[in-house]
Formats: structure tokens, sequence, C-alpha cells
């Protein structure tokens, strides 16, 4: 009993757990080169920080802030610099299946390429879409709804640490020790302790573990902000479809995470206390833990492009000039998909013999699922008919996304069905597929959300240029690098190989990575585009004095760029589904006098204190050094309920510095109107 | 300022008045409005965990690998009065609140340690035939059946530790500031979840103990 309870046979030392000095990657060239890239860069970060003496700004304006406007920002920034890592980690196994022909191992050993493939999916899913989508609705949604904060401002402050705490470890893995060599779900039995004895796995584990708290309660905050804070008149059917698309994601997420927290919480318990959930001894069932994940696998990805869907209904109203047709079916539509998401899952392992009829059930699910989505298309070109339609940057993203989307919705409805998806199960046709409808959707959405949204939150657009060169980059790319993984995949080439034997499909993985290289000039383009908009920020060129560079229709555009901590002087009262076209067309003026004093909730450290604990916790988890998880779980433990004997939690914005901002606003129209 | 667009309306959408665009006369928000429902939709996807978990031992409930099943290891007088322990202490946590309602501090505080004393005695009867379950050797390392059944109930036996640890905090709190609102409130929260597990307690009490001693 007690030799199965102690699940590995490394020697555990009782201060340093299983780490030692080789757990450190010294013997990996390219892991240690990064580490000094990194290393430095980050020395140079916190240099700069410290010279310009900017950490009790960072720290009283941004690390400790409840306001949602800020958060939102800053999970934007952490989905934009883990999208550098994750793309890194894409352009390696590029280059590493473009060179492992004929005889030659490329460049990368087992061990380290089946990192890459499973860091690359961890991160790309959890740690950019998921901070890019939760950012956005973070930043948007309170303005839409002319909400002055979301319902928890703590929890949404807690909800971005816990978020960064998991990021934290997943690039903490890369130095020291090692990532899961799974795949970006850990299936077992391969994911269990016997076969992968290493800290790879309980990386995983606890990155997910930490950031799924995070993610979870966000989600509660925003379904409340949306139920319980919408402006007088807001009627959930004269909401914007972007928060209709929120409010079904965040009930995706409410509804799935807690899945996801269960089934690798088993997998823990398989790895860390020797049970038999998972394994293919003592009646353990490995093919549960396959229906559990993608229980919430499936939802995981209508998580991730309902938003997006969002993104793209407000962009086309708004550069087209119209109300966005059918806002009806729009809703039902996004309702439909919340629902179906939950009613598919199985899709995902037809091959694991569930027989005829099951197996069909989910492949009509599946297919069905085209339908609703199938008339937001339809919608959305609907709008542009007969619209004014101006090209600016947002708009090109959601035609590049129409097309491409389209294009990879086809394929999956070619893979719902389960005799197709035999020959195609794990091929490349599967990983063109998901990377069509996610970078076609999420990543395009994004790109269009931001775009849309910057001059919002900081009062000045975006480059056009360097935004085109982007996104013509990345759009041109998208399709070098992924079409030709439709035809290995058609041709029988299964996902994750590091070598071929074959050389005739050589010229397929070039031109794919000649798309991959594409795609890293658009990213480039991307950085340089924020760069050259920051610099030119005061130019008349990008700069928005009014509130509303876009002539756009819903309630954010109805406040200052950037918005005041207060969002609003007054709360807006609503009497149609696009508020602020409606405002402007019936000749709303606004007040200039008559403010007073605006409640708000108080900053504080709280939330990142315990997230602090939690990513100590789960080093000390991962590494089996349990001093350091007691401590720090201690630790966590005492700040949440130190912070609830914090009974001051909000104060009020005296009526001076209401009158002060709002001057300045007033005197910025003046001068835009003027010029 | 034009009087067109500004109004004292508080709060009622004014579909009378087209032109009104702003609340000129607004009351602060009273803190913790969405609390309630905040704190329901936590719960639902706590309820979901324990699906899983209920899913999970449907799945290997029977999956015995050779050893004992619920028929040779459950003693159901023990669990009947564990049983009634967590039952009690969900009445007692009633008049707790009932106390509350009336503004009655040292009887809300009371009733609040008894209900700790019954929440103990319930981990304390867990904690005995949970050891009592691993001295045998049958511990959740001895066969998928006792994994999920000691995931299961243990996860459960974890949520009502965390139950009373704040259930400590609480009344720590309400000694301190008395009943005000947010005090009221966060009782509120925990009553929700002392009953919410409770009704755990009785799906496993049916499906794990009862339903097990029928196989």
């Amino acid at each position: 009993m007690a030799t199965n309870m102690t699940p590995s046979p490394l020697d555990v030392s009782p201060i340093f757990g299983r780490f030692t000095l080789e757990s450190l990657p010294l013997h990996e060239p390219i892991v240690v080169g990064t580490f000094c890239v990194v290393a430095m860069g980050g020395l140079a970060l916190l240099a700069t920080l410290t010279y310009f003496k900017l950490w009790a700004y960072l720290w009283k304006e941004w690390f400790t802030s409840v306001d949602h406007k800020k958060i939102g920002v800053m999970y934007v920034i952490l989905g934009i610099v883990m999208l550098l890592r994750g793309f890194s980690d894409a352009i390696m196994m590029r280059a590493q299946q473009v060179m492992a022909f004929h005889g030659s191992e490329g460049y990368l050993n087992p061990h380290h390429y089946d990192q890459i493939f499973t860091a690359h999916g961890v991160i790309m899913i959890f740690f950019v879409a998921m901070p890019l989508v939760t950012g956005l609705m973070n930043y948007v949604v309170p303005l839409q709804i002319g909400a002055r904060d979301v319902s928890f401002p703590f929890l949404n402050n807690f909800s971005f640490w816990m978020t960064a705490g998991g990021a934290i470890i997943v690039m903490m893995s890369l130095f020291v020790g090692e990532f899961a060599q799974t795949g970006w779900l850990a299936m077992p039995p391969l994911s269990g302790i016997s076969y992968s004895p290493g800290v790879g796995v309980d990386y995983y584990i606890w990155s997910l573990q930490i950031a799924g708290v995070g993610t979870l309660l966000s989600g509660v905050n925003l379904i409340c902000t949306i139920v319980k804070m919408r402006a007088p008149g807001m009627t959930m059917m004269k909401m914007p479809i972007f928060c209709w698309t929120s409010l079904c994601t965040n009930i995706l997420i409410v509804a799935a995470f807690p899945v996801l927290t269960a089934v690798l919480a088993l997998l823990s318990l398989d790895r860390y206390a020797g049970t038999a959930f998972f394994t293919n001894t003592l009646g353990g069932n490995p093919m549960m833990y396959v229906n559990l994940i993608w229980i919430w696998g499936h939802p995981e990805v209508y998580i991730l492009i309902l938003p997006a869907f969002g993104v793209f209904s407000e962009v086309v109203s708004t550069f087209s000039g119209k109300r966005l047709f059918g806002y009806t079916s729009m809703v039902y539509a996004t309702a439909v998909i919340t629902l179906l998401a939950y009613v598919v899952w199985l899709h995902h392992f037809f091959t694991m013999g569930s027989g005829a009829s099951v197996n069909s059930f989910f492949g009509i699910t599946t297919m069905v699922i085209s339908i609703p989505t199938g008339a937001k298309i339809f919608n959305w070109l609907f709008t542009m008919y007969r619209g004014r339609v101006r090209f600016e940057l947002p708009m090109m993203w959601a035609i590049a996304f129409m097309f491409t989307f389209t294009i990879g919705g086809m394929t999956g409805v070619l893979l719902a069905v389960p005799p197709a998806d035999f020959v195609l199960h794990n091929s490349l046709f599967l990983v063109a597929h998901f990377h069509n409808v996610i970078i076609g959707g999420v990543v395009f959405g994004m790109f269009a959300g931001i775009n849309y949204w910057f001059p919002k939150a900081f009062g000045f657009k975006l480059d056009p240029f360097w935004g085109k060169v982007s996104f013509w980059t990345w759009v041109s790319g998208f399709y070098f690098a992924f079409m030709p993984l439709y035809v290995l995949g058609l041709m029988g080439v299964t996902r994750r190989l590091r070598t071929f034997d074959d050389p005739s499909l050589q010229i397929w993985f070039e031109i794919a990575a000649f798309g991959a290289f594409l795609i890293a000039i658009g990213i480039a383009a991307l950085l340089m585009q924020i760069y050259v908009s920051i610099r030119d920020r005061n130019t008349a060129r990008l700069r928005d004095t009014t509130g509303d560079p876009w002539n756009g229709r819903t309630l954010e555009w109805a406040t200052s760029s950037p918005p005041p901590d207060y969002n609003f002087a007054f709360t807006p009262v609503v009497h149609d589904g696009e508020a602020w076209a409606d405002m402007k067309q019936r000749g709303f003026v606004r007040p200039t006098e008559g403010f007073k004093p605006i409640h708000m909730p108080r900053n504080t450290g709280a939330g990142l204190i315990i997230a602090g604990f939690s990513v100590g916790f789960g080093v000390g988890m991962i590494w089996y050094v349990w001093w350091l998880a007691a401590i720090c779980f201690v630790g966590m433990l005492g700040a949440a309920i130190g912070h609830t004997f914090n009974y001051k939690r909000d104060y009020h914005i005296p009526v001076d510095e209401v009158i002060e901002t709002e001057g300045r606003r007033t005197r910025q129209l003046a001068a835009g109107a003027v010029a | 300022m034009s009087a067109a667009t500004v109004t004292d309306t508080t709060g009622s959408p004014a579909g009378e008045d087209r032109d009104i665009f702003l609340l000129i006369d607004e009351h602060d928000h009273p803190e913790g409005a969405s609390t309630m429902l905040g704190f329901w939709i936590y719960l639902m996807s706590d309820c979901l965990i324990f699906a899983m978990l209920f899913a999970t031992y449907g799945v290997l409930g029977t999956s015995y690998a050779g050893g004992p099943g619920p028929k040779q290891l459950f003693e159901l007088p023990l669990v009947a009065l564990n049983t009634s322990m967590l039952l009690l202490s969900s009445i007692t946590y009633g008049f707790a609140m009932l106390a509350m309602t009336d503004g009655k501090q040292r009887a809300t505080q009371a009733w609040l340690a008894v209900t700790g004393l019954f929440g103990l005695a319930f981990l304390c009867i867990e904690m005995y035939e949970f050891t009592g379950l691993i001295r045998e050797g049958h511990g959740p390392w001895s066969s998928a059946f006792l994994s999920s059944f000691f995931t299961l109930v243990g996860t459960h036996g974890l949520h009502v530790t965390f139950g009373l640890v704040w259930l400590v905090t609480l009344m720590v709190q309400v000694q301190w500031k008395g009943l005000i609102p947010a005090n009221r409130r966060r009782l509120m929260c925990l009553s929700l979840f002392w009953h919410f597990l409770d009704v755990i307690w009785i799906g496993v009490f049916t499906f794990v103990y009862l339903m097990g001693m029928l196989r």
C-alpha cells in the first residue's frame, strides 16, 4: 500500500522536492538561448521600469485596479505577449517538419518536439485566445450596457491575476523542468504517472487549474453584470449583439469549466494519490477522461468563437452604416449554438467505437450547428447589402473572416460525417480544419475587435498602413500555411509527426512553412502598428477627440476616448437597440453641468496577493516541495479571509473631480468641432 | 444644459418620454445587489463538479477490481448517524437565519455555533469511516470503485470543511460588526452553501450508500 501511495520512483528531497540541477534544461542549446534572450529582455524591462520610477504607478493604477477597462487592457496585453510565445512554438514545428525528410532528424529531438506541440496548443487556447476574448468582453460589455463597472470588481481583478498566474507557470516550464509531452488535452494513460513520470503533466495540470479559477469567476461576474447592471430601458432584446454573445459565452464558461476542473482533479488524484480513474489497471477507464474533457472542450470552442461573432456583428453594422440585419435571428442563433455546444462532444472521437447510432446522433447534431452559424453569415451579408461599406481595418478583418470561416465550416461538416471521420481522424486535415476556424474566426475576430475598440481605449486609432501590412500577410499567410495541410491530411498524414519517409510530401510542408513565415511578418507588422500608433498618437491622423471615431451605434461611443474612470457622468436611458445611434439621430445634447459625486469601487491588492500564493502553491505541488505548497495554501486562505475583513470597498469620486474631467471633455469636443 | 436631455426620473425606463437620455438624479446602488445571483451561479457551477463526480461514480462504481463492493464495506447505521448530523445542522442553520431576521445577534451566534458543532461531528464520523476503510486495506488506490467513492464523498467533506472555516470567520465578523447588511448578506450566502451541501449529501446517501447496499 505504501508503495502505491508514492507515485514516483524519483528521490524526493524534503527541501527541494524533486528539483535538482539536472532539472534545468542546460543540455538544450535552443532553450538556453531562449532563456538568455528572455532573461536579458526581462532585466531590461525591469531596469526601465525602475529607472522611470514606474513601479508605484503600475501598482496603484494597474495591478491593484478594479476598473474593468484597465483589467480588460491587461488581459489583452497578456494575450498578445503569450501569442509571441505560442507562435514561436508554431514556427519551430513548421521548421522541424520541413527539414525532417530524406533521413534527416530535423533539429528538435523527440522530447523537445513533443513539448512544443503540447505547449503550442495549451498556450494558444488558454493564454492567447481566452485572455483576448475575456479582455475584450471585460472592456466593452460594461460600456455597452451603460454601467460603471462589473458586478464584482474585486473578483475581476483576482480573475485576471489567476489567469496571469497560470501563464507564469506555463512559462516557467520552459526553463525549469519540462512541459507535458502529451498533446494539449493530456489524454491518459499517456498522461498518467507510469508513462509521464516527470513534472511536465503536473505543470499542465496546475497552470490550467489556476487559470481556470480565474476564467470561471470572470464568467460568473460577467453574467451578473449583463443580467443586473444594464442601463434603464435596455431590455434584453435591446442589448447590443456583442453583449448577447458575451452573455452566452459566459454561460458556457460557467457550465463547462467546472467539468475541466473536475476532470483535471481526477487526473491529479491518479498522479498524486495513486487512484485508478483513468488507469489501465484496477478497473480504471481512460476513455472516460476523453469523454469528460471533450464535454468541456467542445463548449470551449464556442466560448472562443461567440464573442468573435459579436465583434463582427458590431463591426459590420458600424462600417455598413446600417442597423444589423436580423437582430432577433442573430440572438436566437447565438442561443441555439450555446445549447448545441453541449450535445456534440463525441464527434471528437467517433473512432472510440460507440456504435452506429451514437455516432449518427453526434454527427447530426454537429451538422445542425452549421444552420444557426450559416444564418449569422447571411445576416452579416445582408447588413452589408446596400450599406455604405467603409473598408477600414476592422471591416477588412470581418470580410476575411467571412471567406475563411465559411471554408472552415464546410470542412467541419465534412468531418462531422462519421465514416469520413474514421479516415480523417487525427490527420493533418483535422489540424487544418480547426486552425481554419480558430484563426479565421477567433484570431481575425480579435484583430477586428482590437482595431475597432483601440481608439476607445486609448484615444487614438491604430495606424492603418501597418495594420494593412499585418492584415494581408496574416490572411495570405494563413492560406499558405494551412491549405497544404488539408491536402496532406487527405493523403493520410497524421498530426504530431516529427519525421517523414515519403519525400513527395516535402513540397507541401515547404509551402506551409512559407505561410508561417508570412504570418511571422504579420505579427511583426502588428507590433510595428502598435509602435507607430503610439509614436504618432497626437497627430490629427490618429487622434480621436470625439469619442466616436467610427460613427458608432452603441453606448460605448457615447463617452470620451478613453472613457473616464466612471464611464458615464450620468447613466444613459435607452430607448432603442442601437442606443447611441438613436441619441445622435434624435439630437441628444451632452449636459455640461449638474454633475454629482459618483459611487465607485475601491482598488485592492488582495487579488494579486492571493493569486501570487496560488502560483507558489502550484509550483510546490508540481515539484513535490510540500512545505512550499503548505505555506502557500495557508497564505492563500489567510489572504482570502483577511480580505473579507475589509469592509471599506467603495468611495465617491468627488464632484469637483467629475466637473474637472467633464470640463476637459467639453473643451476637447469644442476644439475638435473648430478643427 | 438642455432641459430636454436631462431628467430626474429615477430608474423607470422612460418609455413615455423618448427624449430623456440620461438619469440625472441617480442614487447610489446598494452594495452587493448582484451578490445573491452571483452566488447562485457559483453554486450551480459547483453542482456541476459534483455532477461529474456522480457520473464518474456511475461509470466506475462497479469496477471492484476483484476487491470488495459496497455491501461488504458500508455500515449503514454509521452513515445514518452521519446523515442525521448534517440534516440537523441544516435545521439549526435555518434557526440562525430566523434569529438574524429578527435582529437577535446572540441567538444567531448561538445557532451558528450549534450548526458548526453538528458539521464538525459529521466530519469526524466521516473521518472515522475513511480511516477504518483505509486501515482495512480498502483505500482509494485499491480499485476504481473505491477511487470514485472516496473522491465523491471526500469532495463533499472538503466542502463541509471549507464551510466550517467560513462559518467561524462569519461568527467573528458578526461579533465584530454586528448584523450589518454586509454580514447578513454573507450569512445568506453561507446559508445557501450549507443547504446546497445537504442536497448533495442526500444524493450521496441515496445513490452511493442505499443503492450500493442493493447491488
